[in-house]
């Protein structure tokens, strides 16, 4: 029964950010497509850039890494990463929730397994990791 | 620009063309290091399409399409079909291809995953020890994969790939295998459950055996989630089935939900290296979740096992040219 309970409250929280990230994506993607938003790399020149390695890609079309994007937000191709970040972040929410579950049933264990999955996500979307600062 | 790009390219250091991550360079395993030799006779910068910028995402998105629609049926997550196919036969790089690739299983996993932890197929409990692991390790095997150039990871990937049709064409499922006693990590974290299964409407109680070593298994799991940017379902279910004793629907909605942890911190470092362009990204994703919506639909009206020797005639193929491109042979 507390299982059940940990799953919908897991399962509540993924399926309204994953609903979120989908629409961010989607429609951050039509503005870039339908030309709202001027694009950092314009639309004709993308078939001479996509082919080549990501750091020569970055170098020649001076787009920044890590949270760097975020300042060319309202350039409608990075505006496109809102979408995909919101995916990408959007199962920390439902670890965070657990953990006050856990720690009410004294589960610290879990508690504690939950806060590191938890930890692990920051660590990688904080690019740290990577050097993307 | 054409021009200037493709010389920049050539002309770029090989720590510039090959990836940034030098500094992830002591985690490179010998095997990778002996396949690099003969690979590096093939350059990392694919040609240049001369068709229109929309054509591309458009047949990406049709592509994707047709890989929702058959994945379902076929048992096997539309992430394992993507990158191989893409990274074969499209004129993007193999870095945005797995960054892609990356999104499209996270998607795919976050789409089913309320569904299948309220049905009771997914456990949290049997996810989380296994997706802390393969999350660290997910992240390692991201850096590694960026780091390395890009055809030694085609080079590795027709390895993995034809791996995966030996998998699917010799392994063997387990319904509900039988665990006499379960271990005594999985004991001590109270890995147990109960589902009803819905052929037989009957409750069925599972427990896991062999924890330690399916830890383990996972650690190597997210390394290749991460290098490869294939979602890892093929190795999740028969480590979770065959080798942990849970029953195989709890193996398979556990595993989507290993694959949305593991895939995002994977994706992270793709995003955060740039690695993810939204023109190959937001396609692949649209057109995976509407075709596999379809597959799931006609699920009772294709036939698996028809549908399931077409996909790995596919993966087959993709296989063999990820590997004969990465060693150069064809370009």
């Amino acid at each position: 029964m507390t299982q059940q309970q940990e799953a919908l409250r897991y399962a509540s929280l993924l399926g309204w950010g994953t609903r979120l990230g989908v629409f961010a994506l989607i429609a951050s993607f039509a503005v870039y497509v339908l030309g709202v938003l001027p694009p950092h790399v314009p639309l004709e020149q993308l078939p001479s850039v996509w082919n080549l390695p990501v750091a020569t890609y970055l170098q020649h079309t001076g787009t920044p890494t890590g949270w760097g994007w975020l300042s060319l937000a309202h350039k409608g191709d990075l505006s496109g990463l809102i979408g995909i970040s919101l995916l990408a972040g959007c199962s920390l929410p439902p670890l965070l929730g657990l953990i006050p579950l856990y720690v009410k049933r004294r589960d610290y264990v879990y508690a504690a397994i939950c806060g590191m999955v938890a930890g692990v996500l920051v660590l990688a979307a904080s690019g740290v990791l990577t050097g993307g600062h | 620009m054409q021009v200037l790009s493709q010389s920049i390219a050539r002309s770029a250091p090989p720590a510039l063309r090959t990836g940034r991550g030098l500094h992830a360079a002591w985690w490179m395993p010998v095997i990778l290091m002996l396949l690099a030799a003969p690979a590096f006779a093939a350059d990392n910068v694919m040609p240049t399409s001369t068709m229109p910028w929309w054509f591309w995402p458009l047949a990406l998105f049709v592509t994707c399409f047709l890989i929702g629609i058959v994945a379902v049926p076929a048992g096997i997550g539309g992430g394992t079909l993507f990158v191989p196919i893409i990274g074969g036969f499209f004129p993007f790089h193999l870095d945005f291809v797995r960054g892609a690739g990356l999104l499209v299983a996270l998607a795919s996993a976050l789409a089913a995953g309320p569904m299948l932890l309220r049905g009771g197929l997914s456990s949290l409990r049997l996810a989380l020890p296994l997706a802390l692991l393969a999350s660290m390790s997910s992240i390692a095997g991201a850096l590694l994969g960026l780091a390395l150039p890009a055809s030694v990871i085609q080079t590795a990937l027709g390895m993995i790939v034809l791996g995966i049709v030996t998998l699917m064409l010799f392994s063997k499922k387990s319904e509900f295998p039988h665990v006499a006693q379960p271990d005594r990590l999985s004991s001590a974290l109270g890995i147990h459950g109960v589902f009803i299964d819905g052929a037989s409407g009957q409750a069925i109680n599972w427990q896991v055996h062999r924890t330690p070593l399916g830890l383990l298994i996972f650690l190597a799991i997210g390394v290749m989630a991460g290098m490869f940017g294939i979602g890892a379902g093929w190795a999740n279910v028969p480590a979770l089935n065959l080798l942990m004793g849970a029953p195989l629907k709890v193996s398979a909605g556990t595993s989507g939900l290993v694959l949305s942890l593991v895939d995002s911190s994977a994706a992270w470092v793709y995003l955060n290296r740039g690695a993810v362009l939204p023109m190959i990204a937001v396609p692949s994703v649209v057109g995976m979740m509407l075709g596999a919506r379809i597959g799931a639909r006609l699920l009772h009206v294709l036939k698996g096992s028809v549908i399931r020797k077409m996909v790995i005639t596919l993966l087959l193929f993709a296989g063999m040219r990820a590997l004969l491109k990465g060693l150069g042979v064809w370009v």
